[in-house]
């Protein structure tokens, strides 16, 4: 029983490992760089990760920056305002959309998302927002923005749950002490109970954030795949996990091979560091009560 | 300011049903018998189906269960009967966590290196290690969640009739339990039943029946993948049979995981 319990250690120190490993012909060749070339030539043997950096940052941004509003306003509607029938088959639809597939998301991405921007948002967003460079250029539909708005859809489910169980977690001496001071039900939610709640807050924001950098399936159908920097959030642009998604088949060489690999180490680096962030802030405040699954 | 909490709800719930709707739609028109029973045609015919992908999904989340769900059980049992207030058991739910966060796509890489590499070929066999190891992180969580759940009265009316902890856990704890595990093993299952990303480069496709396990094998997510980015028409419709029939699969499973378990379970339950 023990040695199967140690086992999920021993996985996890083998996957870095073995990452760290396949990964050292790139590692020796190109070092530190990698990081900051951008030139990303499979012919020439020339490997830099800074498109994927870039393209994987941007549109975690992206996908952030609207989910957190939105995901935080269902979560405090859930768990202050919604009556208990209400709330219960709300949260548990709120979920269901956490398990759609990710490959589904991309699905509907391509034939449904992608037309609409190309032909309805991206014209509206460059004749009203056209004087800053990141909504310029043309609509292809495809690109950074989309990405983005479906990483949103994917992680709102994920903020939602975490953020609700900690809002419902604040005690009640909390909400009457600040109500009996003759606050608005909006300015207890605001005073008394989000920065009570903020670690775990932020704990469900991380958790979005390492699901939105590791995301592939959806992503890779609807960001065009390619490997360029551009300030417009309009262009087709690359993230580490769909070139790694989409070129490790292809990978003739060792160094070829080897450079993806190191990519998928990255993303594995920053994960990691993202998500033992998400699940300390979130343990901080769910001691007393158990653990707040995601 | 406190409508717009509402209104954001509304638009959730909106997307939900949106793709639900869409996808049932273009999937139903799209779905006939072939389907379930022929092979996928060469490009330029029409018709066909994908009956060699059904079947290798089966057979990946066989595999994938025989790996996962032994390894989450055990290490479940270990977290909440022995390792509770431990360091070692800080470190074993620490680390499972971590591996739940885990990019699905490097889950494909490592079972690339350990066991494309040395075969030399794609297989079944990887492409169901990946999603095993994906699986022990939930099959873990729930498994120590529902034997904590456990009532202490329970526990103690046994150790107090004399009998030794393993027994006790073994015959009294571990089927008060068992309706929870199970359900969540379910849960796992349909959550790594999408999963696409790692079997791209471990299980890879296959236009025919594979033979065994040790042969590239084709599922539905990756189907779905190339069909939807090909350019044929006729593809295209495959793909939403497809994702219908996988939608519905892992809708299904998870509506009736959450409605057999208790109300309280029912609340608690993230995926």
């Amino acid at each position: 029983m023990l040695l199967i319990a140690l086992s999920v250690l021993l996985i996890t120190a083998v996957i870095a490992f073995e990452l760290y490993w396949h990964s050292r012909l790139s590692i020796a060749k190109f070092g530190w760089a990698f990081l900051w070339q951008s030139t990303w030539d499979p012919v020439a043997e020339e490997f830099g990760a800074l498109p994927f950096l870039y393209g994987t940052l941007v549109t975690s941004i992206i996908g952030l920056l609207i989910a957190i509003p939105i995901g935080l306003g269902v979560a405090i509607f859930l768990s202050e305002l919604a009556p208990r029938w209400l709330s219960d088959p709300i949260t548990f639809l709120v979920e269901l959309l956490a398990a759609i597939p990710s490959v589904i998301y991309g699905l509907i991405g391509i034939f449904v998302l992608v037309p609409w921007i190309r032909n309805v948002l991206e014209p509206i967003l460059s004749a009203t927002l056209g004087f800053l460079p990141i909504f310029q250029g043309a609509p292809y539909g495809v690109g950074m923005l989309t990405a983005g708005i479906v990483l949103a859809i994917m992680v709102i489910p994920f903020i939602v749950s975490v953020s609700r169980e900690v809002l419902i977690a604040v005690p009640r001496s909390q909400r009457e002490a600040i109500l009996s001071l003759g606050a608005t039900r909006w300015e207890m939610v605001w005073i008394a109970i989000l920065p009570y709640a903020r670690s775990g807050i932020l704990g469900s924001i991380f958790l979005a954030l390492a699901r939105a950098l590791g995301e592939t399936m959806a992503v890779t159908m609807v960001i065009g795949n390619r490997p360029e920097i551009s300030a417009s959030l309009f262009e087709p642009g690359y993230t580490m996990a769909s070139v790694i998604a989409n070129e490790f088949t292809e990978a003739t060489s060792d160094l070829y091979v080897s450079a993806l690999v190191e990519i998928g180490l990255v993303l594995f680096a920053v994960t990691v560091v993202v998500n033992a962030l998400a699940r300390l802030l979130i343990y901080s405040v769910s001691t007393k009560r158990g653990a707040i699954r995601t | 300011m406190l409508s717009l909490t509402g209104l954001f709800t509304l638009l959730t719930l909106g997307v939900l049903f949106f793709i639900l709707g869409y996808i049932t739609y273009h999937g139903i028109t799209a779905l006939d018998w072939d389907f379930f029973t022929k092979l996928p045609k060469p490009v330029g015919e029409t018709g066909g189906g994908m009956a060699n992908a059904i079947v290798g999904t089966i057979k990946l989340l066989g595999l994938a269960s025989l790996i996962g769900v032994p390894i989450g059980f055990f290490g479940g049992v270990y977290l909440s009967e022995y390792g509770k207030e431990t360091t070692l058991g800080f470190l074993v739910r620490f680390s499972t966590d971590l591996l739940n966060g885990f990019p699905s796509i490097v889950m494909g890489i490592f079972a690339y290196i350990l066991i494309v590499l040395p075969m030399k070929h794609f297989s079944a066999l990887a492409g169901g290690f990946a999603l095993g190891i994906m699986m022990i992180p939930i099959a873990l969580r729930s498994t120590e969640e529902f034997l904590t759940l456990v009532p202490a009265s329970i526990r103690e009316a046994a150790l107090a009739l004399g009998l030794p902890e393993w027994k006790v856990i073994t015959f009294v704890v571990i089927p008060t339990a068992f309706r929870g595990i199970l359900t969540g093993v379910m849960l796992d299952i349909a959550r790594v039943a999408g999963e696409t990303a790692p079997l791209l480069f471990t299980a890879f496709s296959n236009r025919f029946w594979a033979k065994g396990l040790m042969e590239p094998t084709a599922s539905l997510p990756v189907m779905i993948y190339t069909y939807a980015i090909a350019p044929y028409e006729d593809w295209h419709r495959q793909a939403w049979a497809a994702g219908m029939v996988l939608l519905m699969l892992v809708l299904v499973a998870n509506l009736v995981a959450r409605l057999v378990l208790h109300r309280r379970f029912f609340q608690s339950g993230a995926s």
